[in-house]
């Protein structure tokens, strides 16, 4: 239920460029220190996730029915040898929770992309040029606020659906909920850039850039732009790790990513069905690798937030 | 104060146009009512006197108003799938989604404060440090894995409570209660931790940091220097001025609950309003979908004004004014 509350985060303003108070933070908290490793490590994996898998989980030829539900650590009908067991399909739940993460990760970081993308722009000039736009973008920021982002991304998700046709449907899930999610957290970049460049646009630097001459783009991309960065790298991890929970959550739900490309919420879904008849492993794994994946992106993200933040020093 | 009122009320209607405009357009753009209701071999006729009979042929204004004054007479339109009145449908699952949503949300208030102030009062102790630490991986855990995490302890491997339903009911006029059979509240149990979870450690979070701001202050410090009672300084004074903000968050909340409910619901096939709306989602049921969309809209403004009341209630100085 992360998503559910938009936290604020405070703006480091007046930020500077020095690392040192990071580095100190960092050196202090032997959690953050942990959880960036579990990340870092999730990260590799997914890099590397064709080389460290046994098999193509998702290539048929692959699978072998006769090792369905093979417990972990043993050995197949075959050659095949499973260190996290085998699903109902005879796919090896290891390469599938590596390809799985992968898919994870890969819609995460495409919808914080996008939300930057969109929700950027859309603050610099509210917070620069003010007037109707500004009132108008922050109205309907309010009116998308007051619905969590998960049910957002649902309505997008069925509107997006209800839109393309039906043989299209599978194949499009990913761009499908890319945007979905993408769409539904915009609002946190926009408010937050609009907030921090009304404070900056005030500043002399910028009267100085307008004095001489500079084009009104260049001042915002070129001078006001990098002052925004320390704040949206705090937003960018945070709602990155928003945008995961949230994915695992449509892919759950049956609304997400579809089995023939599953991401770790999809596997969990799976799963789920073989929670009564004993087989453990198929929802285990993938739960404690989401698991792991949620904690650590979050614990690093409020660690930033507050090394980035000048009151808390 | 009742310009203020009068002026969130105003923003509240503002709020449900923008949204029934939106919901108008899922509604009104979205798939081809004339095949989804009449089937692919409908004959031509049949579908003109469709088109006609839902008024689709006129402008597009006429319809938008035609819709909205629908809407609030509660005519929401036909389910495709279900072929029965969307507004039918909703009031049938809907007694199952607020009982859900209502003990969460006090089990969450409950189990919040006592925390909060608990941790507050006990700052350093082992226990709120667990306390603590619990509810950080609490705030990071998707609802799903929580319920899952239930259903594996207590119902597979325990086997002490129902993994899936309401248990049995008992219709009470149109409302179909589970409160009052034993099986209904074993079958509760679990979906409303698992959906209260979150608010609750977001509420011990935000009581224990207003506490510890507030024990700091002055009239603290003078209530204890003139003997008063530990239990009357913490719960008469100090926790009552923690409210205001408490306030704000549950009331806040209880609407992420409902529109939460739909993946707890899921988990735990709960017959809710939200396990309608995810199998309307997957099946392109677009009156539905559309009709959820004002539901859930309704259902925030309305809650958002009733905690708007509220502050009057609490706060003496929102009245002078």
């Amino acid at each position: 239920m992360t998503e559910s509350v938009k936290q604020d985060v405070a703006l480091p303003t007046g930020w500077k460029a020095s690392d040192s108070p990071v580095k100190r933070a960092f050196a202090k908290s032997r959690l953050v220190q942990v959880a960036a490793g579990v990340l870092a490590l999730l990260v590799l994996a997914t890099v590397f996730a064709p080389l460290l898998s046994l098999h193509n989980p998702f290539d048929p030829s692959n699978l072998d029915l006769m090792d369905a539900f093979t417990a972990p650590w043993s050995q197949g009908m075959g050659e095949m040898f499973y260190p996290l067991g085998a699903d109902d399909q005879g796919r090896d739940v290891y390469s599938a929770i590596l390809y799985g993460l992968r898919m994870s990760v890969f819609v995460g970081v495409a919808a914080v992309a996008l939300s930057l993308i969109i929700g950027v722009p859309l603050g610099l000039i509210a917070g620069y040029a003010g007037g109707w736009f500004d009132t108008l973008l922050m109205r309907i920021a309010d009116v998308q606020l007051t619905f969590p982002v998960i049910l957002v991304a649902l309505l997008i998700f069925g509107i997006a659906r209800g839109l393309l046709p039906e043989g299209y449907r599978d194949d499009m899930a990913v761009f499908v909920i890319i945007v979905a999610i993408g769409l539904s957290d915009w609002v946190q970049y926009a408010r937050t850039v609009r907030g921090a460049v009304m404070v900056e646009k005030q500043k002399d630097y910028v009267l100085a850039a307008q004095l001489i001459g500079r084009s009104q783009t260049a001042i915002l991309t070129k001078h006001i732009l990098p002052n925004m960065l320390a704040p949206i790298l705090v937003i960018a991890t945070i709602s990155f790790a928003h945008a995961i929970v949230a994915e695992s959550t449509l892919s759950y739900l049956g609304v997400g990513l579809p089995p023939t490309a599953p991401s770790l919420g999809t596997l969990i879904r799976i799963g789920q069905s073989f929670l009564f008849s004993g087989e453990w492993w198929i929802l285990l794994f993938p739960s404690l690798v989401l698991l792991a994946l949620a904690l650590s992106v979050n614990l690093v993200g409020d660690w930033l937030r507050d090394a980035l933040n000048p009151k808390l020093q | 104060m009742l310009v203020h009122l009068l002026r969130r009320l105003g923003q509240s209607v503002l709020v449900l146009l923008a949204v029934s405009l939106v919901s108008f357009m899922v509604f009104r753009h979205i798939g081809d009512p004339t095949i989804s209701l009449l089937g692919e071999d409908a004959t031509l006729e049949e579908r003109t006197a469709l088109v006609e009979e839902l008024g689709f042929n006129k402008s597009v204004p006429m319809q938008y108003l035609s819709y909205v004054g629908k809407v609030v007479q509660g005519d929401l339109g036909i389910s495709y799938r279900l072929k029965r009145p969307v507004a039918d449908v909703i009031a049938e699952r809907l007694p199952a989604t607020l009982e859900l949503a209502m003990t969460a949300a006090v089990l969450a208030l409950l189990i919040g404060i006592v925390l909060g102030v608990y941790t507050a009062i006990k700052k350093d102790g082992w226990l709120s440090r667990a306390i603590m630490t619990v509810s950080l991986v609490g705030v990071s855990l998707p609802t799903f894995l929580i319920g899952i995490g239930l259903i594996y302890v207590f119902a597979v491997e325990l086997r002490w409570l129902p993994s899936f339903g309401r248990g049995e009911t008992v219709k009470i006029g149109g409302w179909e209660t589970g409160f009052l059979t034993s099986s209904g509240w074993a079958a509760l149990i679990m979906p409303a931790i698992t959906l209260g979870f979150y608010n609750m450690t977001l509420i011990m979070r935000l009581v224990r940091a207003e506490m510890l701001e507030v024990l700091r202050s002055d009239y603290i410090r003078f209530g204890r220097a003139r003997g008063l009672h530990e239990k009357s300084l913490y719960f008469g004074h100090a926790l009552r001025n923690t409210l205001i903000p408490v306030i704000t968050i549950a009331g806040l909340q209880i609407g992420s609950l409902i529109a939460f409910a739909i993946v707890t619901e899921t988990v735990f096939q709960w017959p809710g309003v939200g396990l309608l709306f995810i199998s309307s989602v997957q099946g392109v049921d677009v009156p539905l979908i559309a009709a959820y969309l004002m539901f859930i809209a309704l259902l925030y403004v309305v809650i958002n004004l009733f905690v708007d009341f509220l502050y009057v209630l609490v706060d003496p100085r929102l009245r002078k004014k």
